[in-house]
């Protein structure tokens, strides 16, 4: 399903390529210029992400090209401000634009990994709820029942304050990423889990489960190879709108000081450090990395919202 | 009804009793008490002596049991870091919080409703069109933007409104109150806001949902065959029908809004609860943390609890569904 990516399909077999572009979906991406411009954005914003050294004029983790001279220019349409900076810098001289480019590379590299994580212990633990059934079952969907009833947020907060008190300050450091991409990967998996289980009651009833379940296949086999293809359509829907809802409750975490170490700012921190400076009036420390955070966001939820509404057949 | 009703509040005990385990967990084996609440000159015979009077040589289910039954009076012993008791802490705190989520959800109901109905009735409007745009900018921003952005404009560029802090409080009782001085309700302007719109986003878009599913109904049509003019129509024969899931709705979302309230806090240092636990986060204040994760988890229990029993009273075909399904 690479066309809903939004990325020119790149298969090299020509049949693939014409039914991808004959297709329903890609019919219906053709006729919305919004969500075509959200795709664009989407795919500048991996792109950003992928060649941030490439494309970034300043490298901002680099003491060397850092000047203290060069603190807090305004952008460059504002008196004072400098043609090399033309978003200009924050305190410590560094250049915005550069950092809001890396920044936003950690931010959707943390996103990616909590949704895949969400997406694995989600789809998982939904396939192996509804296949076996029974008491396994009925647990799994009671832990989910609760875990849904408190906000996500609140649940990647408490795992990130926990694991702060159980580690030693220098090993939490250094684990701060997988401890973040742990604690919003876990605050997201029960509308995997809840969808899976749902289609894989109605898969492993069907005719070619049961006919494989006669030739001697394995349930570990049947599930991943035969049940796990047939259930993913309305999980890429989820991932596409959890991936917004995980870079904000990323972003919200490191604004309030308990997400991604200093050392490699996120868009949330470099919002969080900005802050700092809007009461003198150095605005665009904060406000650029805020559009950038709003720009990101908003595209992955129109790509989600179209994505749902064109894999939906009842609204065809 | 009945079982299902013990049902639930047996399973709210079973998570009361989860998350008080995972907080005495927290308080008794993350780093040692002992150390937290004493200074460095205190000799190795008295930390014995501590230890032996405060219990902490009991068994596992002793001390558990009776971290539950402290927690259930209200007591969590001693912050490390305000070196004051943790339920003076709280009391301080909980009326900031409160009344701060109170007022923000009737702010997203008031603006809420109304928007849903009429996004609902005039669905391609100019106006509506707006509205929806506006809610999907809505959820796509981070609530610690919207407030940064309403301090920026309203705190430092046109200076009207307090940009931190709840002004003048007068103390009712333990009770502190920013509603009577002109200078606290000032400064719960752009908090109640920031923390408002979400949910105003989220009742709107319910609202216009379940709108657009009634004004399906039969009943609405006859509504209008009779000859009821349309407000009428549209006001109390549609709006009445789809209230009960957006009170529901609103219910559970009471949690919500005290647990956003921890990110309100944190911009406008609003002093609340929110803003205790995470300062108490950044310091590894334990049994602050360990008072919040109780009190927070029981508001939700509570409210959760409430609204379920409510659904069960107001809508007579989850009865049904409940019995088919054997209690699912």
């Amino acid at each position: 399903m690479a066309e809903t990516e939004a990325t020119p399909p790149t298969s090299s077999s020509p049949g693939w390529l014409a039914r991808a572009l004959d297709s329903d979906i890609w019919y219906s991406f053709c006729r919305s210029p919004l969500t075509i411009a959200s795709a664009v954005l989407t795919l500048l914003f991996f792109l950003g992400a992928a060649f941030a050294p490439l494309i970034a004029p300043f490298n901002p983790f680099d003491l060397a090209s850092i000047d203290i001279m060069d603190a807090s220019l305004p952008p460059f349409w504002q008196d004072g401000g400098d043609g090399r900076f033309w978003l200009g810098t924050d305190d410590q001289g560094r250049d915005m634009w550069s950092t809001i480019i890396f920044g936003a590379r950690v931010s959707l590299f943390v996103g990616f990994a909590s949704v895949i994580f969400s997406i694995i212990m989600g789809v998982g633990l939904g396939l192996i709820s509804g296949y076996v059934g029974g008491r396994l079952d009925a647990l799994i969907m009671r832990i989910a029942d609760i875990q849904l009833s408190f906000p996500a947020i609140l649940i990647a907060l408490l795992i990130d304050g926990v694991a702060r008190s159980v580690l030693p300050r220098a090993m939490h450091e250094e684990l701060a990423f997988y401890v973040l991409i742990f604690a919003i990967g876990i605050s997201g998996w029960v509308q995997y889990a809840r969808t899976v289980r749902g289609s894989t009651l109605v898969e492993k009833n069907k005719e070619y489960v049961q006919a494989a379940r006669v030739i001697g296949i394995g349930p570990t086999v049947i599930l991943l190879r035969h049940i796990l293809p047939n259930v993913m359509g309305p999980v890429l829907v989820i991932a596409t709108i959890h991936l917004a809802i995980a870079i904000i409750t990323e972003a919200t975490l490191s604004f309030l000081g308990v997400g991604v170490p200093p050392t490699t700012p996120s868009l949330g921190t470099l919002i969080r450090v900005g802050n700092d400076f809007l009461f003198s009036g150095e605005w665009w420390i904060t406000i650029f990395p805020g559009i950038a955070l709003v720009l990101l966001v908003l595209a992955i939820n129109l790509l989600g919202d179209w994505l749902r509404d064109a894999l939906n057949p009842k609204l065809r | 009804m009945i079982t299902f009703i013990l049902q639930r509040i047996l399973q709210s005990i079973l998570v009361m009793l989860t998350v008080a385990l995972i907080a005495f967990g927290l308080f008794r084996y993350v780093g040692d008490p002992i150390n937290n609440m004493v200074g460095q000159d205190t000799t190795i015979e008295e930390r014995v002596e501590l230890r032996e009077r405060l219990g902490l040589n009991d068994a596992f289910l002793v001390q558990f049991g009776r971290f539950a039954a402290n927690a259930a009076k209200g007591e969590f012993g001693y912050s490390y870091q305000h070196r004051r008791p943790v339920s003076d802490l709280i009391a301080e705190r909980l009326p900031a919080t409160l009344e701060l989520s109170l007022i923000s959800a009737i702010l997203a109901l008031v603006v809420g409703i109304p928007m849903g109905v009429y996004t609902a009735i005039r669905r391609n409007g100019a106006l509506s069109h707006t509205f929806m745009t506006l809610s999907l900018i809505g959820i796509s921003l981070p609530t610690f933007l919207i407030g940064i952005l309403l301090i920026l404009f309203f705190g430092v560029i046109l200076r009207w409104l307090p940009t931190f802090g709840r002004g003048d409080v007068v103390e009712i009782g333990w009770w502190t109150t920013g509603f009577l001085t002109s200078s606290g309700l000032k400064s719960l302007i752009m908090p109640a806001i920031t923390l408002a719109l979400f949910q105003m986003t989220l009742i709107m878009r319910l609202v216009r949902a379940e709108m657009l599913e009634v004004l399906r109904t039969d009943f609405v049509k006859f509504g209008r065959a009779r000859g009821l003019p349309d407000r009428y129509v549209h006001f109390v024969t549609a709006l009445k029908n789809t209230l009960v899931p957006v009170i529901t709705i609103t219910g559970l979302q009471l949690g919500s809004i005290i647990a956003f309230a921890i990110i309100t806090e944190s911009v406008f240092q609003w002093p609340g609860m929110g803003l205790l636990f995470i300062q108490a986060i950044g310091e590894v204040d334990i049994p602050v943390m360990a008072a919040y994760l109780v009190l927070i988890a029981f508001f939700f229990v509570v409210i959760n609890l409430i609204v379920d029993v409510l659904y069960y009273v107001v809508d007579p075909r989850l009865r049904v569904d409940r019995a088919d399904s054997g209690g699912h």
